[in-house]
């Protein structure tokens, strides 16, 4: 809430006279409503390896994280901005791979990438969009600049949190939220269907059928799916509700097969089709790559996304932005070390005790050391978990991440907090709604914030001008 | 719709259905174990006839041995090995209900989703008998909940239509089986039907279907065991008989029909099972005997839940 000069952002003011003149045990009350409220909705994540606690509720903290109007021009431009050119970046690396002729990208970087698809090259998308849905995580660590901590372009997810965190703040805090001239966000999930109508293939019906695909009730992130197909109107469909006749997606309905123009797939790409992919596994549709070859069916994200996204690659997309746009990145960077590199190699181990050390293709906060918090025994195993594949690491500087308040048994607190905006890109354009997923970390200090590690989240508020 | 979700939204409501049955007949068994023991000379374990009633009778001497209030009320209500508890009904029901929560309205999941986290916390302690009907209140109440909300907020499309024709399937299933059941109790080898028939135990099957009042209200006479089972085969004004339940199956598979624009055998068979209960009478029904006629009922209803699966849900 408060800037490095101690001063309250504007942003916070009204915020903050409200909490000073709420009635001491209202904010308690609302908390617990909340957690009805989110509870009794089924509002849950499925955690894995965890059956005790089969589904959770993601800890929601009643205080809203607040952006103003300025903030929010700023960022939405970089993360356009950014994404535009992540999408540029899918384009030639499946195709003319400019980008690697001209030396900018280490070719073995995206050769021996695990989400490196080569089944993707040479396909033309009728779109020429390959991520239409991005989550892209920021952080700030003081008032003039946001940094992007990692850019999400396979199934990102948290989007229903967004919207429903606003949902429960609108029931809980009627007054306060009539105080402010907050942006609605609720046009999300229209601008959501528009992006997947617009990316639907040529031969497709005026009004094309779009589905989402699932991997099914035990994911965690299933409360999800069935929230956007729901709120979209569209089927929520399994593996098994496809089927693949002459090159044609169609989906087993009690009318009969019904044609599919649009999936907006939320299963990794090893588990699409497997015929192409993984042969073992059930969750996918046997011929839809055959299909999706053949321009018959669009796929949102497009196959082959996590090859711009994963912390290796990450590095380089300020390089990306200036190749294909032409302009500096209006988002920075967090400064990276590739181990890959011998310099920086022995620079991060001898630096670990100051470093946050990531897993190229980790996600969710597990596979990282945080080097200030870690003991000096866990650094040293790491060390040798590093020196044994130094390419599979990359290491950040922990930054001074500014802090949000959270409302704690002791009153209001400061966390740590990040930022997931979501960005939509259809063949008509770029969408984003103001606002994003704020996740927090509930532990003091801590700097984790993925719900599977016990982080909870907030409502955004992105105030007008 | 999608097949697989019609066919959860079928299965969801055989399920909340079927708890509610097998919560009516523990009820029944819970009052009828109350009374003096061999009221008309007869030895009778209401306890063990519950398991008859509920189908299962087989699974329970698996793992139990003999039938007694404890035991019964553990597998009926609570037991995991029996796919039909009460507990397990609610498990599959809403296992089916997350599937599908797209095709529900936000009133029919939390009614659901409470009922089974309700549900949930009985699972831990041991019921004992005095708590019996508390529990059993719960049940109907989540049933009700869930059956009133579907009625009240669904759109009239496939989807709510798909959810009937699991409820007069489940139901239909069930009052067959109560008559059977209590047919075989009630009638020993050598008396005339209506002869000397227990007053309770016909009391017993129409309380169990919530029907004592409405006897009194149809026929204005004292309990006679071929009015019992003329109310509940085939006067279509009483909700939970043979008629009623197919009355609405025949409706709801022509709505389905109409709105595709194609009938098959499903609608064919409704219509046809509708047709004779119309047109019976319950004199008949005993001439041929009432427990073939059940038996029979019970096989065709079977046929026709396989031929809305083939036609639609697969």
């Amino acid at each position: 809430m408060s800037g490095h000069d101690g001063q309250s952002r504007d942003a916070y003011r009204i915020l903050q006279d409200w909490l000073k003149s709420a009635p001491p045990h209202l904010l308690e009350h609302r908390r617990e409503e909340a957690e009805l409220f989110f509870r009794r909705v089924g509002i849950t994540f499925a955690v894995y390896g965890n059956t005790e606690a089969e589904e959770r509720l993601i800890p929601f903290d009643i205080i809203p994280r607040i952006l103003s109007g300025k903030e929010w021009k700023r960022l939405s431009q970089g993360l356009e901005q950014r994404v535009k050119a992540l999408n540029l970046f899918l384009k030639d690396i499946y195709g003319p791979r400019e980008i690697l002729r001209a030396g900018i990208i280490p070719p073995e970087l995206v050769y021996l990438n695990p989400y490196y698809r080569p089944q993707m090259h040479g396909l033309s998308l009728n779109s020429d969009i390959y991520v239409q849905v991005a989550g892209i995580d920021i952080v700030r660590v003081d008032d003039q600049d946001f940094y992007v901590l990692e850019d999400n372009l396979r199934t990102p997810s948290g989007v229903s949190y967004m919207l429903e965190n606003r949902e429960v703040m609108m029931r809980l805090f009627p007054e306060l939220v009539g105080m402010q001239r907050i942006r609605p966000i609720e046009n999300y999930i229209d601008e959501l269907l528009g992006t997947l109508k617009s990316v639907a293939p040529a031969s497709s019906p005026w009004d094309p059928t779009v589905v989402l695909l699932t991997p099914g009730s035990l994911n965690s992130a299933y409360y999800e799916h069935s929230f956007l197909a729901d709120r979209m109107g569209v089927e929520l469909v399994e593996g098994r509700d496809l089927f693949v006749r002459d090159e044609m997606v169609y989906m087993r309905t009690t009318e009969g097969p019904k044609r599919v123009d649009v999936i907006y797939s939320r299963i990794d790409d090893d588990f699409l089709d497997p015929l192409v992919f993984r042969p073992d596994s059930a969750l996918g549709v046997p011929g839809l790559i055959a299909a999706y070859r053949a321009g018959n069916v669009a796929i949102a994200n497009a196959p082959g996304t996590g090859v711009a996204d994963d912390k290796a690659m990450y590095s380089y997309v300020p390089d990306i932005v200036r190749f294909y746009m032409g302009e500096e990145p209006i988002l920075k960077n967090v400064p990276t070390w590739r181990c890959r590199e011998r310099e920086a190699l022995s620079y991060v181990l001898d630096n670990l005790h100051e470093l946050v050390v990531k897993e190229v293709n980790g996600s969710g906060g597990y596979g990282m050391l945080v080097g200030p918090h870690a003991s000096a025994e866990a650094r040293e195993h790491f060390k040798a978990r590093i020196l044994a594949n130094p390419d599979n690491y990359i290491a950040q500087p922990t930054l001074a991440l500014s802090t949000s308040p959270i409302f704690t048994e002791k009153g209001l607190a400061p966390r740590h907090v990040d930022l997931r905006p979501f960005v939509l890109t259809g063949r008509d354009g770029v969408r984003l709604v103001p606002g994003g997923l704020t996740r927090v970390a509930l532990t003091e200090g801590s700097l984790v914030v993925n719900s599977s590690q016990g982080g909870g989240t907030k409502d955004t508020w992105v105030l007008s001008e | 719709m999608l097949s697989r979700d019609a066919d959860s939204l079928y299965w969801l409501s055989r399920y909340v259905e079927r708890a509610e049955n097998t919560a009516r007949i523990l009820d029944v068994a819970y009052r009828m174990a109350s009374m003096p023991i061999s009221y008309n000379g007869v030895e009778t374990n209401e306890w063990e006839s519950a398991l008859v009633t509920a189908g299962g009778i087989d699974q329970f001497r698996a793992v139990h041995g003999d039938a007694t209030p404890e035991n019964v009320i553990e597998f009926l209500a609570f037991s995991e090995a029996n796919p039909s508890s009460i507990q397990s009904s609610f498990d599959t029901a809403r296992q089916n209900a997350r599937s599908v929560r797209s095709a529900l309205t936000s009133e029919m999941w939390e009614a659901i989703n409470s009922a089974w986290l309700d549900l949930r916390r009985y699972r831990s302690k041991k019921i004992n008998v005095e708590d019996l009907p508390r529990f059993l209140n719960l049940v109907k109440e989540a049933s009700l909940r869930y059956d009133g909300s579907a009625m009240r907020t669904m759109l009239r499309n496939d989807a709510y239509w798909f959810s009937r024709l699991g409820v007069y399937i489940e139901r239909a299933d069930n009052t067959a089986r109560v008559l059977d059941v209590k047919y075989h109790v009630l009638l020993p080898q050598d008396a005339a039907v209506g002869g000397g028939i227990d007053y309770y135990q016909w009391a017993a099957i129409l309380r169990s279907v919530s029907a004592l009042v409405s006897y009194q209200w149809v026929y204005h006479q004292n309990l006679r065991p071929w009015l019992v089972a003329d109310l509940l085969i085939l006067r279509e004004e009483m909700p939970r008989s043979l008629a009623a339940c197919y009355a609405f199956l025949s409706r709801h598979l022509d709505d389905i029909s109409h709105r595709y624009g194609t009938s098959g055998a499903a609608q064919r068979q409704a219509r046809a099972t509708h047709a004779r209960l119309a047109n019976q009478n319950i004199e008949d029904i005993f001439q041929h005997g009432l427990h073939e006629f059940l038996q029979d009922f019970l096989a065709e209803n079977n046929r026709l839940g396989q031929a809305i699966t083939n036609q639609y849900l697969c």
